[in-house]
């Protein structure tokens, strides 16, 4: 039986380590509210995007924007991968990674070589284990990613796509479905699927400023920003949702060890004291 | 539109809704030119520059928004400003571009840092648990 001095030292230690995961639990819940209200704002903006493009195209059925149209060979693809910077977040990284590794897997059994885009110091930290080409590369977003530290990273990507270095490019994040289940989702960025948008009544069109294939282009472009923005700001509120549930069961986890370990250490204490008042009473009665 | 003296304005960007509400005037810096737009404009679409967007509120004041540039959308009843979060120009789009390859190329090209500072960190934990180890096989023994 161990001495008490070691239990009660452990014990110690175990609430420090129970004190800070309570604490990262904390933290994260209230990290993930605000990310859910971010991925909110996020949203009318892309609606009106949409909007906008799917008039636009209505209205030019003639330009065909390198961004809409459709390669028929595949030879090269691109995936962006959002991914956490920092750990403790549970499987979320591993979960998106894995399907990162399907889709390559996939489209490498079609011929296709595959060239990354990484969103993330996890996603980096992986696939440079695996000598997969990266073209392009952002991390240390912080808890409020910004469309400026991602428009870089996509830019690659999209200037890849227009000069001919990649016929697809998907966008692989954790998605948000609630507090207690983040998914891994693959989206297809490029090319842009077709938007269907209500009927309008009546054939028109717009005046430009400038012509309507560098407005159409854009668009476009920063259409395929804002959803790569909405993936990262999804990606922070399964971190947070992710790292939530993890620290829950950390801290819980604790808290089981600190009573099996308080149960060993009364046991002790008492055969301490046993063995303490026997030896008295024995050396009383040699006496 | 239930009001025709007044025109729908949205002003959005991708981190956030600006500004949503009826006005009776908005003007905005158009690539060509600052635009102002009443209500039953013709269909209108236009890139935007870095400037400020009015919009004139049929109760009150002038309000005023900066936008890093963007797009205008213009329909008889509705005005939507698509507002860029940050300064766009091709030069800056183009040195992020640059950035982000870079880093990618130093991240692949330096597999020394993290990885290896996880393992070196793992490496010494092990050897400190050898130690304790030892110290009390020597303890034992003594």
């Amino acid at each position: 039986m161990p001495g008490t001095k070691e239990i009660r030292a452990k014990i110690a230690s175990v609430k420090n380590t129970q004190k800070i995961t309570r604490a990262m639990q904390m933290v994260a819940t209230s990290k993930m509210r605000r990310a859910q209200e971010r991925m909110r704002a996020a949203r009318p903006y892309a609606e009106k995007m949409r909007t906008v493009i799917g008039h636009l195209t209505e209205a030019n059925p003639d330009y065909r924007s390198p961004y809409l149209q459709v390669r028929d060979t595949v030879r090269n693809i691109g995936i962006i991968v959002v991914s956490t910077d920092r750990g403790l977040a549970g499987a979320l990284n591993a979960n998106v990674f894995k399907q990162t590794l399907m889709l390559m897997r996939e489209w490498q059994g079609k011929g296709a070589a595959v060239k990354l885009c990484l969103v993330g110091a996890k996603g980096l930290a992986f696939f440079r284990r695996l000598d997969a080409q990266v073209l392009a590369s952002t991390s240390h977003l912080g808890d409020r990613p910004h469309v400026k530290d991602l428009i870089g990273a996509v830019k690659v990507m999209l200037d890849a796509y227009r000069d001919g270095e990649i016929d697809r490019l998907f966008l692989v994040n954790a998605e948000f479905v609630n507090t207690m289940t983040q998914r891994p989702s693959v989206a297809q960025l490029l090319p842009v699927q077709p938007i269907d948008t209500e009927i309008l009544a009546e054939h028109w069109d717009y005046l430009y400023e400038p012509e309507a294939a560098q407005i159409l282009d854009g668009l476009l472009m920063r259409y395929i920003e804002s959803q790569v923005y909405r993936a990262a700001v999804e990606n922070v509120a399964s971190e947070m949702a992710a790292r939530m549930v993890a620290m829950k069961a950390a801290t819980d986890n604790a808290g089981k060890l600190i009573n099996e370990m308080q149960l060993i250490y009364n046991k002790a204490r008492q055969a301490a004291i046993t063995k303490e008042l026997a030896e008295i009473v024995g050396g009383a009665a040699a006496v | 539109m239930a009001d025709p003296h007044t025109i729908h304005v949205d002003i959005v960007s991708a981190e956030g809704e600006i500004f949503s509400g009826p006005a009776t005037m908005v003007f905005a810096p158009a690539s060509q030119g600052e635009i102002g737009v009443a209500p039953r404009h013709a269909p209108l679409l236009s890139m935007l520059k870095p400037g400020e967007v009015r919009v004139q509120t049929p109760e009150g004041p002038e309000q005023l928004f900066f936008v890093g540039g963007g797009a205008i959308e213009v329909q008889p009843t509705h005005v939507t400003v698509l507002a860029d979060t940050a300064m766009r120009a091709k030069d800056i789009d183009e040195a992020a571009a640059l950035a982000a390859k870079q880093r990618a190329e130093e991240a692949l090209k330096d597999r020394t840092d993290h990885i290896s500072q996880a393992e070196a960190l793992a490496e010494l934990a092990r050897a400190a648990a050898q130690l304790k180890v030892l110290e009390r096989l020597r303890k034992l023994r003594a």
